[in-house]
């Protein structure tokens, strides 16, 4: 009986196991096989004709100027990208939970459309908007101002590419904000207001307190979407100029495409190591207190 | 993950509970910060609206200018005479089926035994769920991409749609929403003599209905969406899906500076998921805030 249910439950699982072995398990695995070879590209029909390295990609990985840029780089997005996107995703939650009644629907929908747009799309309206004779600058020379190149910029183009991320993400964390002050009782504010607290004190001494979860599961949320940014910097500036973009993830796919396979996975395992850290603070700091 | 339960409460509490906190003076002043917010999140679509429809004599005259002088549609003939573009649509379309029939399917069934069957290994294949959610993509694409050359699926549609066919957070969504349904409705149907497979389909089925729909239009952004993976799959026109045209014709046309072309691209991307997300909004919130998953 048991193990004709347990048959039964795993002909259930069949498809997403399937599909979770072929395209999760094994490629996981492999990344790490692969870095620790030195496949090419050119390799993969000869197979037999790849030499183990052991932890060579690694040490030529970090002795890599471009690739000890590029965490550099992933970091500044993390660093700037995260707390940006929180507090906008804040500011804009407390507006549409401080009791307005009339467009609240409306505004939510405005501000979570970036969310669903796509990027290719979006990256695309920013690239023409931050060109030389774009919208932006456009808009600097009205005021009498010359508008640089912003995207062609080692200094400028940074900026550019996060507020794209920015841009896209302020909508989740918004939303998930929202929820979390939703779930703070209402009477704990009426108490507040009783004992003479001004709406000041209650955000410092009610609400951000009591969000406190909310805020570690968002910048944990963030960090890790920061921390594998991709898009963004592709799209707008393939990384450039002079790589000042490029983040880890970038990293790997030029090495990938450049058929350079062993180098790339070894790439790609730091960044699971990474992520990995990052969920083990998650479930860390994120599990009920008992 | 909580995110889910409290969501579907903000419609109606916020509003109560914050009456305390109003101050009456403040209202204007929050209203104009939303709206200029509000305006500047809209600005790049309708910027982009505008860019689409206008001429490329004018856009090359005025590159910076934000409304048509005189509106016209010829940006989004030339992109499906001679751009290709009906032929994406159709590839997109067909990728976008397979991923939403295919994660319907797998999930409905993987979410059922992970909430209401006992089995062995079922922490395990727990495990790989929550697992498969933290893999970056930058780690398995390599072998994800021999692998689909191995199989024969380079440069077709099925390879570009096979990875996306049972995504785990199609699973989450639907083992949550089944540990809602109470068990004494299927432990009834089990006392009754219905087998493993009857109680799932004529049972447990009908009352996924609200999972079913989550788990549609999440996974059918997630492939509509989808970038890098077609970008790599896809070696020929014939096989690009919508964005990975897009950035082709966006590449050309920026040689050329057609801009106008690259907007009109631009808007045919967007706008089957904005109108959806317009109609439907509450089944993306629900199901991006329910893990933060795109």
């Amino acid at each position: 009986m048991r193990t004709r249910r347990t048959a039964v439950a795993w002909l259930f699982l069949a498809p997403f196991t399937l599909v979770f072995l072929l395209y999760t398990a094994v490629p996981t695995v492999a990344a790490l096989g692969f870095s620790l070879t030195d496949l090419r590209g050119s390799d993969l029909r000869h197979p037999l004709a790849v030499d183990f390295t052991g932890l060579e990609n690694y040490v030529r990985l970090f002795q890599d100027d471009s690739f000890v840029k590029d965490i550099g780089n992933t970091g500044v997005f993390v660093a700037v990208g995260v707390p940006l996107t929180m507090a906008v995703g804040f500011a804009l939650a407390l507006a549409l939970n401080s009791g307005i009644r009339r467009l609240r629907g409306t505004f939510r929908t405005v501000f979570f459309a970036p969310v669903v747009t796509n990027v290719v799309a979006v990256a695309l309206i920013w690239r023409y908007a931050f060109n030389e004779n774009g919208t932006v600058n456009s808009v600097l020379s009205a005021v009498g101002l010359a508008g640089p190149n912003w995207l062609d910029d080692t200094h400028l183009a940074m900026p550019v590419v996060i507020a794209l991320g920015v841009w896209r993400n302020f909508g989740t964390a918004m939303v998930l904000f929202l929820a979390g002050l939703q779930a703070i009782p209402g009477d704990v504010y009426e108490a507040a207001a009783l004992d003479g607290a001004g709406r000041w004190r209650q955000l410092r001494h009610i609400t951000l307190p009591m969000l406190m979860p909310t805020t570690l599961m968002v910048s944990v949320l963030l960090t890790v979407f920061y921390l594998q940014v991709f898009d963004e910097p592709y799209l707008l500036t393939d990384g450039g100029p002079l790589g000042s973009t490029e983040s880890v993830a970038l990293y790997t796919y030029h090495q990938f495409g450049s058929g350079q396979l062993g180098m790339s996975s070894a790439a790609s395992f730091v960044m699971l190591v990474l992520v990995a850290l990052v969920s083990v603070v998650q479930f860390r700091l994120l599990r009920p207190r008992s | 993950m909580t995110a889910v339960a409290v969501y579907q409460n903000t419609e109606t509490s916020a509003a109560d509970h914050a009456v305390v906190r109003r101050r009456s003076f403040a209202q204007p002043l929050l209203y104009g910060a939303l709206v200029l917010c509000a305006l500047l999140t809209l600005l790049p679509f309708v910027w982009v609206l505008g860019g689409s429809l206008r001429s490329l004599d004018e856009i090359r005259s005025d590159p910076g200018a934000w409304l048509p002088h005189h509106v016209t549609l010829d940006n989004f003939v030339r992109l499906f005479r001679t751009q290709g573009f009906g032929r994406f649509l159709v590839n997109s379309v067909v990728v976008a089926i397979m991923v939403v029939v295919g994660n319907v399917v797998a999930a409905s069934a993987a979410g059922y035994a992970l909430a209401k069957l006992e089995f062995a290994g079922k922490r395990l294949a727990f495990g790989a769920v929550m697992g498969a959610m933290m893999v970056p993509f930058t780690t398995v694409f390599v072998t994800q991409f021999v692998i689909t050359v191995d199989m024969g699926l380079a440069d077709t549609l099925t390879g570009i749609a096979l990875p996306a066919l049972a995504l785990p957070l199609s699973v989450f969504i639907m083992r949550q929403y089944a540990l809602s349904i109470p068990d004494e409705l299927l432990e009834a149907a089990r006392i009754d003599g219905a087998g493993e497979f009857r109680i799932f389909f004529r049972i447990f089925l009908p009352l996924a209905g609200p999972a079913v729909a989550t788990i549609t239009i999440m996974s059918f952004l997630t492939s509509w969406n989808n970038f890098i993976w077609p970008l790599i799959v896809a070696q020929s026109m014939s096989t690009y899906t919508l964005p990975v045209g897009l950035a082709a014709t966006s590449q050309a046309a920026a040689h050329v500076t057609d801009y106008g072309l690259m907007l009109a691209g631009a808007i045919v991307v967007m706008l089957p998921v904005l109108v959806l997300f317009l109609c439907l909004q509450r089944y993306f919130v629900q199901g991006i805030a329910g893990t933060g998953m795109r």
